[in-house]
């Protein structure tokens, strides 16, 4: 896993202390994947947010859907 | 001194199980504290203290299920005498089928008592096999909820972990199962998420089955629609940072707080043959856990947050239902109950008054429908708004007049 993977996978253990990271698919709907509620994903976003520096506007919401997409959203810009 | 008994989260609440001290023999305690970590039927819950002064000695050792009431420990008022040293260290009591081994120090379970025995009886036990870890001589073992919680999940024994010289953590449960050392005592898929999930599933069996026993409900549905709200909060949350962004559910509950004042027939509770209307609404919010179960801890004092207090109230409550602890006054207080299916759910939901409350509120997930507009039929995002009501305490004309005033609240809320 890249650094950005294992901090994301870091956040969602505190979310969802059931899932195993390793088995997060990666291409799959995040919020389905791991059965996360809106909340969840706001707090998910508030903390990846607070790591990287990053807006992470809810218009962007779209590309975040995945593990993947979310991954590739924060690496593009996270400096 | 005063003794810090285990407090009852509810009716439906006879044991609790000590799973943690966080105060030792001569620390401080201020009143609110939280002291200890309770599991029970509704998870693991933190325990407030309400007196001022010095925790003197636990009387309960963790791992021990003990009766509502029951003495757990003896805080020191300001200025007085020790008597921890003096003391030899606490029998268990009252003697339950279920015990924990002794302590070294105390070898028989009926060795005299320094302290007064509790009044109370013994709560009957559910089922023999309804508590598995304390059973098998984890009595002095410290281990955190999500660990104990994890290990139980997982068909563990946090017995294993006797002896640990320090608190059993999520880690070392984590640790423990990946290098597959199970405990031999251990059956794959049985007692562990079992027993964890019933006794859930018992605190709720109790409440519904007294709730539909006893409380003639009605029922009340109403669309509402949505479009105009959920483009405010977008237009709102684009200029806000992730942590300070609102979600439809505090705006409800914003709502709810604010119509209440003028509809108490549906906060309060129903006690002894009658109504007692609560002047702050403290408004409980179901909150699906993972792995099973509901809770509806309460955001205590509603009527005098704003939005954005409602919101981060809303959010730590989330948060702390997923990994966390609920603290007990958040358990007892709840004076009407919001339920919102969230947007991934269905259209609507016919509530179950969780007693002593008199109402539940539903709200449906918002989609988009067919809706009449300047007599046009045009898309726009509509949600079912539902209410379930004590007929002892209301009717329906004033619920519909209710329902219709919060849809009004709802839906012209302006978001700052």
């Amino acid at each position: 896993m890249t650094p950005i993977e294992t901090a994301i996978a870091e956040e969602l253990r505190k979310i969802a202390p059931d899932i195993d990271a390793a088995e997060i698919d990666h291409a799959a709907d995040l919020r389905d994947e791991c059965d996360i509620d809106s909340m969840d994903f706001l707090n998910l976003v508030t903390a990846l947010g607070q790591r990287y520096g990053l807006e992470m506007p809810e218009a962007d919401y779209p590309q975040m859907r995945s593990f993947g997409n979310l991954a590739a959203y924060i690496a593009a810009r996270a400096s | 001194m005063t003794t810090f008994r285990m407090p009852s989260l509810g009716s439906d609440m006879e044991d609790g199980t000590l799973v943690e001290w966080l105060k030792a023999p001569g620390d401080e305690v201020a009143r609110g504290e939280i002291i200890a970590v309770v599991e029970t039927q509704k998870g693991a819950i933190e325990i407030e203290c309400f007196e001022v002064g010095t925790f003197d000695h636990a009387l309960v050792e963790t791992g021990r299920k003990v009766p509502v009431g029951t003495p757990l420990a003896v805080i020191r008022a300001p200025g007085e005498e020790g008597t921890a040293a003096a003391e030899p260290p606490p029998a268990p009591h009252p003697p339950e089928p279920m015990a924990a081994p002794a302590e070294p120090a105390a070898p028989e379970p009926t060795a005299p008592e320094p302290e007064p025995a509790p009044e109370l009886a013994p709560a009957p036990q559910p089922a023999p096999t309804s508590q598995p870890a304390t059973a098998t001589g984890t009595g002095s073992l410290r281990i955190s909820p999500a660990a104990r919680r994890r290990a139980e999940e997982a068909g563990l024994d946090p017995a294993v972990f006797a002896g640990a010289a320090s608190p059993v953590h999520l880690a070392d449960v984590e640790a423990r199962l990946a290098g597959g050392a199970q405990s031999s005592t251990a059956q794959p898929g049985d007692a562990g998420a079992g027993s964890a999930l019933s006794e859930m599933r018992k605190a709720i069996a109790a409440a519904m089955t007294r709730s539909k026993r006893e409380i003639p409900h009605y029922y009340l549905a109403h669309d509402i629609d949505l479009t105009g709200l959920n483009d405010r909060l977008a237009t709102a949350n684009a200029g806000r940072a992730p942590g300070d962004r609102l979600l439809p559910g505090a705006v409800y509950l914003h709502a709810l707080a604010a119509v209440l004042k003028k509809f108490p027939e549906f906060n309060g509770h129903f006690v002894d043959g009658a109504f007692r209307p609560s002047d702050a609404v403290n408004a409980g919010m179901a909150i699906r856990l993972r792995g099973g179960g509901l809770v509806a801890p309460a955001i205590l004092g509603a009527e005098a947050l704003d939005l954005d207090a409602i919101m981060a109230a809303l959010r730590d409550l989330v948060s702390r239902a997923r990994t966390g602890r609920f603290r007990a006054s958040e358990f007892a207080a709840a004076t009407i109950t919001l339920t919102s299916l969230g947007d991934r759910g269905v259209d609507a939901m016919t509530g179950v008054i969780t007693p002593p409350q008199v109402a539940i509120v539903g709200l449906g997930t918002p989609r988009q429908r067919p809706w009449v507009r300047d007599d046009a039929v045009v898309p726009r995002t509509v949600a079912t708004l539902t209410l379930a009501a004590d007929h002892r305490v209301s009717d329906g004309h004033r619920g519909a007049l209710f329902l219709n005033a919060l849809a009004d609240r709802i839906t012209s809320t302006e978001i700052p």
